[in-house]
């Protein structure tokens, strides 16, 4: 900074521990509760500190569930969350890829008009379109499957904009080269046009993974099966129950937040730059 | 809109390829968006077995109806709330850690995870938090005197859902305030400080007016977030009560469609939503059109 005040710097730093408190606090207090014995947190207080409880509650949620709250146990909904962010990550990269692809370097008839149709779906977030939307996955019969949570959801303005954005800087002689030594279309697409994107692939891969991982209303709509059901929504049912389990629920919280915190932490250059790259 | 100066020959080949995005788009965007534009023109009997063509009676009954006027207000102060709050605590702390040199990545990395946490797991945690006989402030409010009950007090309720929703934000405003600092001269703040400026000063009549196109896009984008992507933090905990008190508009044609069944309205709601939408989009294209220029 420009003058040099220790008072200040210190002022500063408590001031980022304060924020970094606040922000911890409620993840803290869940690890708190999920360590608990069935009992404590029902006394009227919540002890500050984690107890010992911690292994069998995380067990219990991994490999049996709640099972009275209708909800299997979490090791499986962890593993439908995985599948169902899966396909929409790699479903929303590859279709927009591919779209992207064909609107930069190609010429043909209504060009324009499939560029407006797919930047339309930018203004329609699932949410304001769910009966509908539903009715239409039900009339498909694709309710209750992985096919049904994720295809709906890849549809992506987003990374269809970003893609051909880029290719866009992408040098013409690029182009012209691989003309001239006679490389065809999809040659051209697989060895120059997806290594060339490979950071931006990964930096989307970061952010979409997080918003398919965290969907919520589209899997509680689709999912009447409990085989089908992701962690994100399990919670839910979870806590609907008269009397909730709150120390398993909070195991469950915790192990529903890991994977998609995990990723931004060990990922944080990538994310950092999927999230500003996606709202210019 | 331009294509590169030399482009691939292919009669079948870039329609083969736009196949994919388009039928989706098609089957899931643009049919069930149509639909709802029809269905918010007709009506169904309570046994769903007629449907009648009403025109714009659905729309002319929902902005006749108080319980929908209730929830636009509902919207509009969580939206407001969530946005101001989650910007002001996102920019002290964006503008504290923009100062420090060395603890700026570690700072940077604890504050951004929350960005990662589902709306509905957010929700989750802060209804724990603030669990009326369990939670761990009402009973640090219950010493200076405060009953917290969000199960019955409409207030209590709407703070709750706005402290989740910009809990779970701080991080995605954090990132971009941040970007915005590091890109002011620093030469402009140097000069100032020695015009004799102080912190609060060069802050508020530097820093703060070119940081103006960074604030006005997060005010948008947070607006749209709180409107549309907060449905898990209110469908997890309060359910739109108590008595309606966070009904939010997106949660309200939830309930009206599939617990209320009343689909005419729901999708008049839908339509009046999707207007919504489009028009934020404009405003924030339009703007970051200008920020080009800037």
């Amino acid at each position: 900074m420009v003058e040099n005040r220790p008072w200040a710097n210190v002022f500063a730093h408590l001031m980022l521990i304060g924020g970094v408190a606040l922000v911890v606090f409620p993840v803290y207090i869940a690890i708190v509760a999920s360590t608990q014995a069935p009992g404590d947190l029902l006394r009227g207080s919540l002890p500050m500190w984690p107890g010992s409880h911690g292994w069998e509650n995380y067990k219990a949620m991994w490999s049996t569930g709640l099972s009275r709250a209708g909800a299997p146990p979490a090791g499986q909904m962890l593993w439908n969350s995985f599948v169902m962010a899966m396909a929409i990550t790699v479903g929303k990269l590859s279709i927009s890829l591919l779209s992207a692809f064909a609107i930069v370097y190609f010429r043909f008839r209504f060009r324009m008009f499939f560029f407006w149709l797919i930047f339309i779906t930018l203004m329609l977030p699932v949410e304001v379109r769910i009966i509908p939307t539903y009715q239409v996955v039900a009339d498909l019969s694709m309710l209750n499957s992985f096919a049904g949570l994720s295809i709906p959801l890849i549809a992506s303005a987003t990374a269809t904009f970003l893609f051909r954005q880029f290719f866009m800087t992408v040098p013409e002689e690029m182009l012209e080269a691989a003309r001239v030594d006679g490389a065809g279309p999809l040659k051209f697409f697989k060895d120059i046009l997806m290594p060339l994107s490979i950071t931006n692939i990964a930096a989307l891969f970061v952010i979409m993974f997080i918003y398919g991982w965290n969907q919520y209303l589209w899997p509680l709509l689709i999912t009447t099966d409990p085989d089908y059901y992701t962690i994100v929504m399990g919670i839910q049912r979870m806590t609907s129950e008269e009397n909730p389990q709150w120390h398993l629920i909070m195991a469950a919280v915790v192990l529903a937040a890991l994977p998609p915190v995990l990723v931004i932490l060990f990922m944080q250059r990538l994310f950092v730059k999927g999230l500003t790259e996606t709202e210019k | 809109m331009q294509t590169k100066r030399m482009t691939f020959p292919g009669h079948w080949l870039p329609y083969a390829l736009l196949a994919p995005q388009v039928i989706i788009t098609l089957i899931f965007f643009i049919w069930p968006a149509g639909q709802a534009m029809y269905q918010s023109l007709l009506r169904e009997d309570a046994f769903g077995l007629k449907t009648t063509f009403v025109g714009l009676e659905n729309f002319a009954r929902l902005f006749r109806d108080g319980a929908y006027l209730n929830s636009l207000s509902v919207t509009a102060v969580f939206a407001i709330g969530t946005t101001l709050l989650s910007m002001s605590v996102a920019l002290l702390l964006a503008s504290t850690v923009n100062r420090m040199i060395r603890s700026r990545s570690t700072y940077t990395t604890l504050l951004v995870w929350p960005y990662a946490i589902a709306p509905a797991i957010a929700g989750v945690l802060w209804w724990f938090i603030f669990h009326p006989s369990i939670g761990v402030i009402p009973y640090v409010l219950d010493m200076v005197g405060y009953d917290w009950n969000h199960r019955t007090s409409g207030a209590d309720a709407m703070l709750l859902v706005v402290f989740a929703a910009a809990w779970k934000q701080i991080s995605y405003n954090f990132l971009f305030f941040l970007a915005g600092l590091q890109s002011i001269p620093q030469s402009l703040i140097e000069a100032a400080a020695i015009d004799g400026a102080s912190p609060f000063k060069r802050f508020w009549t530097i820093v703060f007016p070119l940081l103006t196109p960074t604030t006005f896009f997060l005010m948008v984008v947070n607006v749209v977030y709180a409107m549309f992507d907060t449905f898990g933090i209110i469908h997890a905990t309060t359910e739109g009560g108590p008595s309606q008190a966070t009904n939010t508009l997106v949660y309200k044609v939830y309930s009206d469609g599939f617990v209320g069944l009343n689909l005419g309205s729901s999708a008049a709601q839908s339509v009046i939503l999707m207007a919504i939408v489009v028009a934020l989009t404009i405003v924030q294209f339009r703007y970051i059109e200008r920020r080009v220029n800037y």
